[in-house]
């Protein structure tokens, strides 16, 4: 009897250990970003473009092309991904074909970023021609996050009740009315927080960009898509490995890794807000 | 059995399966205009199923095949030429469970007007309130009209769904047990509105409850394992039934 007892309490302490873990990881890797790279946070650096060989100033324009490439992305994966997820969910019988598209959706979101980084410069870069540019790289992470998106919308529409389908078929609604006006406003939510985090993912990713548009350094901000940009991921991958005097620099890689974390950090908080309170409305 | 009433729906030789399991097996029956009809029969027997053929309701399961006809009016609903979008309008369907959207009480019964196209906020307005009035629910929610719909209790929610049923003027009216998941009370007031539509309605209505179809029926449709064994004025069938089976199932012998 003691025995089982002792064994019941060791085994809780180990679950509750490796969840408290988790928590631990994060703040420590925090603790260490922001210890080392704090210093170098100032007005200044969030809003000045660097200077001097990149040994001085800020990281504004890698703040803008991270900004600007994830408003292409989403613009490509958010309908992309949420259409595709009604056609799956809402439309498609269950055959042979659907089955293969779920397991490449599955497979794709298995395939390394690099991967999605060689195959932009062949598409979209070479053979559409749209050069090394905030379009093909924006393009490129939206095939990278596609799979999440629809793979979180597509779990959204799961939890909408069939008897919502069912009542509004009943009346005389067609198959889309019934999507638009009951499917779509219950799943909100749940797609929005799939699609957000997918972009928080897209964010931080260097090397689907690193070919496709991302520059090492740019004396001027992007005009168009056409054009190159920085960003905050590649150019802290420049600051940490590719620059001329990488010790000197290495506060500058340490804020610009914190402006990043907490970007993500705060785009990942603002989709659970935003979840919570439709949430709530929903329940009202 | 001969029917004084004018025919509002004919069933043909109606077969129904679920993959190769016939759930339906060659129906044929008539039932009267403004009258109301319910079909009883133990768990599994098919009523669910026969119900919703006769607005298609069973086209969205995968899977499915139907035989036979449905003569609505005269026309068979089945055939290719029918818009089953206008059939549903006409054939409106209560469910088993309340199934409010999580919408405002107002916006429920709205719904089937606003995807019809109208627009005009007076006529939607009018024709709301004459459905929660058909559906014997105004009084209890015309000050709250913008609440959710969830916050009323399951028996409203259930008088809301027949309002909203009756908004989109159908001319049948189909009831899938609508009384198995609310309580006796509410059950009474159901009852009642369903025998008050009989006036302006085809209604057909199923239930396990045989009270409840000796109570507000007219004519009874007996089914057992996908067979209409008997089918006659109620009366006659919970009074005098022709088939033995009948009788073992009206007297509670099984079931």
């Amino acid at each position: 009897m003691k025995r089982k007892k002792f064994i019941q309490v060791i085994s809780f302490l180990i679950l509750r250990g490796c969840a408290y873990l988790i928590l631990a990881v994060l703040l420590l890797f925090i603790y260490d970003i922001a210890s080392k790279g704090g210093a170098v946070i100032s007005w200044e650096f969030l809003t000045q473009a660097p200077r001097r060989g990149m040994t001085e100033g800020g990281i504004f324009p890698a703040i803008v092309g991270t900004f600007l490439v994830t408003m292409v992305t989403a613009v490509i994966s958010i309908p992309v991904g949420v259409f595709a997820a009604i056609y799956l969910n809402e439309y498609a019988r269950q055959t042979r074909l659907t089955r293969i598209i779920r397991l490449s959706i599955r497979n794709l979101s298995g395939v390394p970023s690099i991967v999605y980084g060689l195959f932009g410069v062949i598409l979209f870069v070479n053979a559409m021609k749209f050069g090394t540019s905030l379009l093909s790289a924006g393009l490129t992470l939206g095939l990278l996050t596609l799979p999440w998106t629809i793979t979180a919308s597509e779990e959204a529409l799961k939890t909408v009740p069939q008897s919502f389908r069912e009542g509004a078929l009943a009346l005389g609604a067609s198959k889309w009315q019934t999507i638009r006006t009951n499917v779509l406003p219950y799943s909100f939510s749940g797609i929005i927080t799939g699609a957000v985090l997918g972009l928080a993912r897209a964010a931080g990713e260097t090397a689907p960009i690193m070919f496709t548009g991302a520059a090492f350094y740019l004396p001027s901000l992007p005009h168009s898509l056409k054009d190159q940009f920085m960003a905050l991921p590649y150019h802290l991958y420049v600051m940490a490995t590719q620059h001329h005097s990488i010790i000197k620099v290495r506060p500058l890689a340490y804020g610009t890794a914190l402006v990043l974390l907490m970007l993500i950090l705060a785009i990942n908080l603002g989709a659970y807000i935003t979840r919570y309170r439709l949430r709530k409305i929903k329940m009202e | 059995m001969k029917m004084e009433e004018k025919i509002k729906i004919e069933v043909r030789h109606l077969s129904f399966y679920y993959g190769s399991t016939p759930a339906l097996k060659n129906i044929t029956m008539k039932i009267a205009e403004n009258k109301i009809t319910a079909v009883i029969g133990p768990s599994g027997c098919g009523k669910s199923t026969f119900i919703r053929c006769l607005n298609r309701m069973n086209d969205i399961l995968p899977g499915t095949r139907v035989e036979g006809e449905i003569l609505i009016d005269g026309q068979n609903i089945y055939s290719p030429q029918v818009d089953v979008i206008e059939l549903r309008k006409r054939v409106g369907l209560v469910f088993q469970k309340p199934n409010p959207f999580p919408k405002s009480i107002f916006d429920n019964v709205a719904y089937g007007l606003r995807i019809n196209g109208v627009k005009n906020k007076r006529i939607i307005e009018e024709i709301v309130e004459k459905s929660l009035r058909q559906a014997a629910l105004w009084d209890e929610v015309k000050d709250r009209l913008k609440d959710n719909a969830f916050s009323l209790s399951g028996g409203q929610q259930q008088r809301l769904c027949i309002a909203r049923a009756l908004a989109v003027e159908p001319k049948v009216m189909l009831f899938d047990e609508p009384c198995s998941a609310i309580d006796p009370i509410a059950t009474a007031k159901i009852e009642s509105l369903i025998h008050q539509l009989r006036n302006n309605y085809t209604v057909i209505i199923v239930t396990h409850n045989m009270q409840q179809a000796a109570r507000v029926s007219d004519y009874t449709a007996f089914l057992m394992l996908g067979e209409l064994i008997e089918y006659d004025k109620t009366e006659k069938i919970f009074t005098n039934p022709s088939h033995r089976l009948t009788e073992d199932y009206i007297t509670g012998r099984f079931g």
